[in-house]
């Protein structure tokens, strides 16, 4: 085994995570010297979906709408010490993004960086169309597609940073893969080493949701103390060559890292824990262990791999009507009472409408189910603290319509002492999958021209 | 059923267990990772499918697997069907089951009196059952 390691920092877990955390990982990066990458998880599936539809009304949208607060307050510190950043922040429109950041290291007054784009996710084209409900069948029946993309894998991500990317940006590419990619470069390795990906791959499914394996939502007063969770750190993995890593929380911030938030994370969103599909590798952690190897630092192996999926995940949107809500609250004496009138009004008025969910904050909500089995087995009480919520779906927004309204009557026509009615109405965007052959969603490497920027 | 008996205690799974939810369509995971390793053989033995596919009935559940993890002293559940069509149709405030987790850590679970040292938490003379109806 040789001592050559690389360290990889994850800045971000989704789209609308907190955008200062990149500072303390590449302090801590530079501190502990060697090559290294930073990593920006940002792409969620309706994220993505999202974006595409932005794109569609100006050509330069559909990337990470925060982009410039994830990257401008490293960026100067990344080139001045080669830590290479690596992101799927691109989302539906990753040459956009990479423009963005050429013009931003302009206005502070850098060098112009060398950015990479990985394309070949996005299926939403329309000379894609037929083969893509061809393979959805009977799932894409009558559906209005909004966009569609395949989850791709490491082997741009690779290939980007081997040809000298300082910077890579990506749309869909799985998760993970933000980790192999670097790895993959920096090590070597060849793409059927399954082994070595499955490592990488589950050091990179830690870094994933950052500070979620730092202590972040992890947090459960009286069994699960964290410290200082207002300035919760985000993560940093060291891989070494065979693929095996440590991971450890960055310098002087909050949060935990230890054997039983690393095993909250490692489990997370896995199913079959013999077979951890990305497009890498086929994951297995049946055997994975996990040791504290010192004060906040936990090693992870026994992880192994298999052959990777023959064919790529996809992902499809389709226009699935509208979500309507309301709320409402009531307090003090017969507070539940109340709200439990509210809610039968509501029922009536709306009735033909379809299915109409109720919830009672305070007393049973996001434990319930839509049919309602779960508010109906609870007896009525005497809560004196209650917010009513009300939701439906209807394909026809004016149907939808009427259930923000008849909440909003309840002020003049509804029990007593209702107030703080809120309400919303918002497109909702249905997804299916399927399985696409890798010829239709190749990877492909574009270097930005500076002055194109 | 006593609450307390001269061997046993009954307690709620928080005390001998964390875990975190996650969500892919209409599946739910949760994992249930014991506070430490002499706790595991009673999650093995009492928090079984049928009683976790039990536990969630109000969510008809069409199908509860387990995952056992000996060697890191943690389960994992997929429970199908349970989240009204996530993402895509559900009208639950939190569609993704974020919080089903607290759900099953509410599963009442036998600890003989010799075990009770390795539980965490404040001691509680009865499981929680505020929140199952």
């Amino acid at each position: 085994m040789t001592h050559d390691t690389l360290l990889i920092g994850s800045a971000a877990g989704f789209s609308g995570d907190r955008t200062d955390a990149a500072g303390p990982v590449v302090d801590t990066l530079i501190r502990l010297g060697g090559p290294a990458v930073l990593i920006y998880e940002t792409l969620a599936e309706r994220t993505l979906a999202l974006a595409q539809l932005a794109r569609r009304h100006d050509p330069e949208a559909g990337y990470e709408p925060l982009l410039d607060e994830l990257v401008a307050p490293v960026l100067e510190r990344c080139l001045a010490h080669g830590i290479r950043i690596v992101s799927n922040f691109g989302a539906a429109n990753p040459p956009a993004a990479a423009r963005r950041i050429a013009r931003l290291a302009r206005q502070l007054g850098l060098r112009a960086p060398r950015i990479a784009v990985v394309t070949g996710d996005d299926l939403s084209g329309p000379e894609i169309r037929a083969d893509l409900m061809a393979r959805l069948g009977a799932a894409g029946d009558g559906l209005e597609i909004a966009s569609a993309n395949a989850y791709i894998g490491a082997d741009g991500i690779a290939e980007a940073l081997r040809a000298g990317a300082e910077i890579v940006v990506t749309g869909r590419v799985a998760d993970p893969s933000l980790t192999v990619g670097p790895a993959l470069a920096h090590f070597g390795w060849a793409l059927d080493d399954w082994d070595r990906l499955a490592r990488a791959t589950m050091a990179g499914h830690l870094l994933e949701c950052g500070a979620q394996v730092c202590g972040g939502y992890y947090a459960d007063p009286g069994y699960k103390d964290v410290p200082d969770l207002a300035r919760v750190g985000y993560p940093i993995a060291r891989l070494d060559a065979d693929g095996h890593c440590t991971v450890m929380k960055a310098d002087g911030t909050g949060g935990c890292l230890d054997e039983h938030t690393v095993k909250e994370q490692l489990l997370y969103e896995v199913h079959d824990p013999a077979a951890y599909l990305t497009p890498d590798v086929v994951a297995d952690i049946c055997d994975a262990e996990l040791r504290e190897t010192g004060p906040g630092e936990v090693r992870l192996t026994g992880v192994r791999g298999h052959a990777r999926p023959a064919t790529l995940k996809a992902n499809v949107f389709y226009h699935h009507g509208w979500l309507a809500e309301g709320e409402i609250s009531y307090a003090g004496r017969g507070a539940e009472a109340r709200a439990r009138l509210a809610a039968q009004v509501l029922r009536e008025r709306l009735a033909g409408c379809g299915p109409i969910r109720a919830d009672l904050i305070g007393v049973a909500s996001v434990f319930a189910d839509d049919a309602g089995r779960w508010l109906d087995a609870v007896p009525p009480g005497d809560a004196r603290d209650v917010r009513l919520r009300v939701a439906m779906n209807h394909a026809d927004r004016r149907v939808a319509e009427r259930l923000p309204r008849e909440v909003t009557a309840l002020y003049t026509c509804g029990p007593a002492g209702g107030g703080g009615v809120r309400t919303a109405i918002r497109e909702r965007l249905g997804t299916v999958s399927c399985q696409v052959p890798r010829e239709l969603a190749r990877s492909s490497v574009s270097f930005i021209e500076p002055e194109a920027a | 059923m006593n609450d307390r008996d001269d061997d046993t205690l009954l307690v709620p799974l928080v005390r001998l267990a964390h875990g975190r939810t996650g969500d892919k369509g209409d599946r739910s995971n949760i994992s249930v990772v014991a506070w430490h390793p002499a706790l595991y053989p009673l999650l093995v033995e009492q928090v079984t499918e049928a009683a976790v596919a039990a536990h969630f009935a109000h969510r008809r559940p069409t199908q509860v697997r387990r995952y056992p993890l000996a060697r890191l002293h943690a389960m994992n559940f997929v429970l199908d069907g349970v989240l009204d069509g996530g993402v895509n149709d559900a009208l639950n405030l939190d569609s993704h089951g974020k919080a089903l987790s607290f759900h099953l850590l509410d599963l009442t679970v036998r600890v003989p009196r010799a075990l009770a040292v390795h539980l965490r938490g404040p001691d509680e003379l009865s499981p929680t059952s505020r929140s199952t109806p």
